[in-house]
């Protein structure tokens, strides 16, 4: 099947690296793809969130699977949905949220596909209630290096490696998943805020079972005493009787209106997001969340995925493109995740809108982010002066506490870090070896960690 | 795969005991670079570079290359390439001359030309053809800011350089958009032992200033890096100069 060259990057804008670009509109046709990758392999794509190198692979192929999808089949009784791995969360949304039911996991976006859901195995702002998306996942169908489609259940070996496995077991074709039963497509927020740092993780321990959905907005420009304060934004689905009689919401409790603002322009300069700029951004965010408000009615997608309405906002970091760093350390290493706040704040990284939150158990995929401990997540400009040295440091606390760094996110780590932060690694590798012998699926995530 | 910031994981220098090439690969090495390979002829002092650079934690292999006899670039550099990807290859290799020498016996001076541009040119094909067949990767070329305009004190090696630059940046169109990336780097006066025995040109600049600014330039993927950075407004100026201005200048 032909394919044109392209320039591929993730979203962080970083590393762009030339691919042909595969577009398979039948199963027959990505069966034909996978069988017909030269010797630079392919991997499948999703709708390109993942933020450094995951889904891109320099001179192989890559496969947009985005054109295979379909939703085959909706149990509205039983609350399963079986579809194609390219159909988007947002698609699942509009299509499930007025049978009222929702995705049971959903990240800071709606634009991400089932199958890049289950290959990086993502979580959200529920993690603690709901594990990772693999959680809800019944079985998939996995187009492996032979050209086979094999039927995956749960609590096999391919089933955990293959979640979070970052596409490297093969291309997930299609998937059925558990949904979540809501009455309305609003959602009851509870928001506070924690002045410091210790204040907010006091805050997280203590109240966040309460809620379904958690999560807190810190500010790492804060200094001082401030050091780590933040907006706590915490709740669940609405209850039809939450809406007011006679209002809009009350009459269509389930219909599901995103707001969209103005794309970003293609050309933005760098350093608009300076220390000042995000600082103040920082500052007013704060001071505009209110001290204590309970019950307060959101639409889903402002609650889950603010940034979705401005298209394309990673273009404001500019030409430079930007760096994620997430990482988790667990329970225990309070002290660890205390001194990397305070070394990014020292810093001073201009960061807007970092992401604290606490992480439940942890899910069987042998290459799974999430482990049982507190989360931060941060967007850095990739052009702040002696970045890469600094994330290496703060790469050797996180091992050093036994925490690992997100993979679908990464665009840096240093490969020798990877087998400390995955112990799982080794089984991922002999699991491989044997599937996939001649190295059909791989990335330049894979090439550059040595996965 | 280079990382975000187009650190290279994998680098090929050709011309390995080039100076700038050293301290280049030193500052790579300190930050990502794990696997370095040395292409120069054969001769203990690329040997040493190469001990010094394994005692950094890399490992360092070296390759016998030979500038001037192009026939054998395709053979010797497709096997680097055949071992593993290259994220980054620096084309360090060139020779200073004498100019005065240089203008008294012409074979001597085709050697600078032959070194310094046709040897490039074949290294240069070959290196691009290889890193368009594995999508990703940047070719750094040394060119020099004698090649911007022609002086009387070293126009033969200018002249080179204006071959290798002008070479450089049509690669460097030709391969936009295959995820190739050229740079050229333009350094001033170099004070290396190449340069020991010349009279200190202003504005001169280090080694590791020039690793500094092929470093950055890599993360903004510039395709033109000037050494020491004011460098390019003053060479804009005296490109516009007439000649009958220009002859005179003490430089």
């Amino acid at each position: 099947m032909p394919g044109d060259t392209v320039s591929v990057t993730g979203w962080g804008r970083t590393a762009p690296t030339a691919a042909r670009l595969i577009r398979p509109r039948t199963y027959q046709e990505a069966v034909d793809a996978v069988r017909g990758c030269g010797e630079r392999g392919g991997i499948a794509r999703g709708l390109g969130r993942a933020y450094g190198d995951a889904a891109q692979n320099a001179g192989g192929s890559v496969l947009d699977m985005t054109a295979l999808d379909r939703i085959h089949a909706i149990d509205a009784d039983g609350g399963t949905v079986l579809c194609d791995a390219g159909v988007s969360l947002h698609r699942l949304m509009e299509v499930l949220l007025p049978l009222g039911w929702f995705v049971p996991v959903t990240p800071g976006t709606r634009q991400v596909t089932v199958g890049g859901a289950i290959g990086a195995d993502i979580h959200g702002k529920n993690h603690h209630v709901s594990g990772s998306f693999s959680r809800h996942v019944l079985s998939f169908e996995l187009l492996t290096a032979d050209g086979e489609i094999r039927a995956v259940g749960r609590g096999t070996s391919l089933f955990d490696a293959t979640t979070g496995g970052m596409g490297l077991t093969g291309v997930i074709l299609t998937a059925t998943v558990r949904l979540l039963p809501v009455e309305t497509s609003y959602m009851s927020v509870d928001t506070e805020r924690a002045t410091d740092l210790d204040d907010l993780m006091a805050r997280l321990t203590a109240t966040d079972h309460r809620y379904r959905y958690s999560v807190a907005w810190i500010d790492l420009l804060a200094r001082g005493a401030a050091t780590g304060r933040a907006v706590l934004t915490r709740g669940d689905h609405a209850p039809l009787d939450a809406l007011r009689e006679g209002t809009r919401a009350r009459r269509q409790p389930l219909a599901f209106r995103p707001r969209r603002l103005p794309a970003a322009p293609a050309f933005v300069p760098e350093g608009l997001l300076g220390r000042t700029t995000v600082g103040l951004f920082n500052e007013l965010w704060y001071r505009k969340a209110p001290r204590v408000r309970t019950g307060e009615l959101q639409r889903l997608s402002a609650f889950f995925h603010p940034l979705d309405g401005v298209p394309h906002w990673n273009r404001v970091y500019g030409r430079d493109g930007f760096v994620q760093y997430q990482f988790v350390v667990g329970y225990g290493q309070e002290g660890a995740l205390r001194r990397i706040v305070h070394r990014i704040s020292e810093r001073r990284c201009p960061s807007f809108l970092a992401v604290l939150k606490r992480f439940g158990d942890a899910d069987p995929g042998w290459l799974s982010f999430p482990l049982p401990g507190w989360t931060l997540a941060l967007d850095i400009p990739a052009g702040l002066p002696g970045l890469g040295t600094f994330l290496d440091e703060l790469d050797a606390e996180v091992a050093e506490a036994g925490g690992r760094v997100y993979l679908a996110k990464d665009s840096r780590l240093r490969p020798e870090l990877l087998a400390p932060m995955y112990p799982r690694l080794t089984e991922f590798r002999a699991l491989r070896a044997e599937l996939d012998p001649r190295g059909v699926f791989t990335s330049d995530l894979a090439r550059r960690l040595g996965l | 795969m280079k990382d975000a910031f187009g650190i290279p994981q994998s680098l090929l220098v050709l011309g390995g005991t080039s100076e700038i090439a050293l301290a280049t690969t030193r500052r790579l090495i300190a930050r990502r670079t794990r696997t370095v390979w040395l292409a120069g002829r054969p001769s203990p002092a690329l040997e040493q570079t190469a001990e010094s650079l394994r005692a950094l934690g890399a490992d360092v292999r070296t390759v016998a290359f030979d500038a001037l006899d192009p026939e054998s670039h395709e053979g010797v550099l497709g096997k680097v390439f055949a071992e593993s990807d290259i994220d980054m290859v620096l084309l360090a290799f060139g020779i200073l001359g004498d100019q005065a020498r240089d203008e008294r016996e012409p074979v001597s001076a085709v050697r600078v030309a032959q070194t310094n541009y046709t040897g490039a040119v074949s290294a240069g094909l070959v290196c691009a053809s290889a890193l368009q067949s594995q999508g990703h990767g940047s070719l750094v070329v040394l060119s020099s800011v004698a090649g911007e305009r022609a002086r009387r004190s070293n126009f033969i090696y200018g002249s080179s350089k204006a071959g290798l630059d002008t070479f450089a940046q049509g690669l460097g169109d030709a391969l936009h958009g295959t995820g190739v990336h050229v740079m050229v780097v333009r350094p001033g006066f170099v004070r290396t032992s190449m340069t020991a025995h010349l009279e200190e040109a202003p504005m001169s600049t280090t080694p590791e200033a020039v690793a500094t600014a092929i470093e950055l330039g890599l993360r903004r993927r510039s395709e033109t890096v000037w050494v020491p950075g004011p460098l390019r407004m003053v060479m804009t100026a005296l490109r516009h100069l007439p000649r009958s201005v220009f002859r005179r200048l003490p430089i």
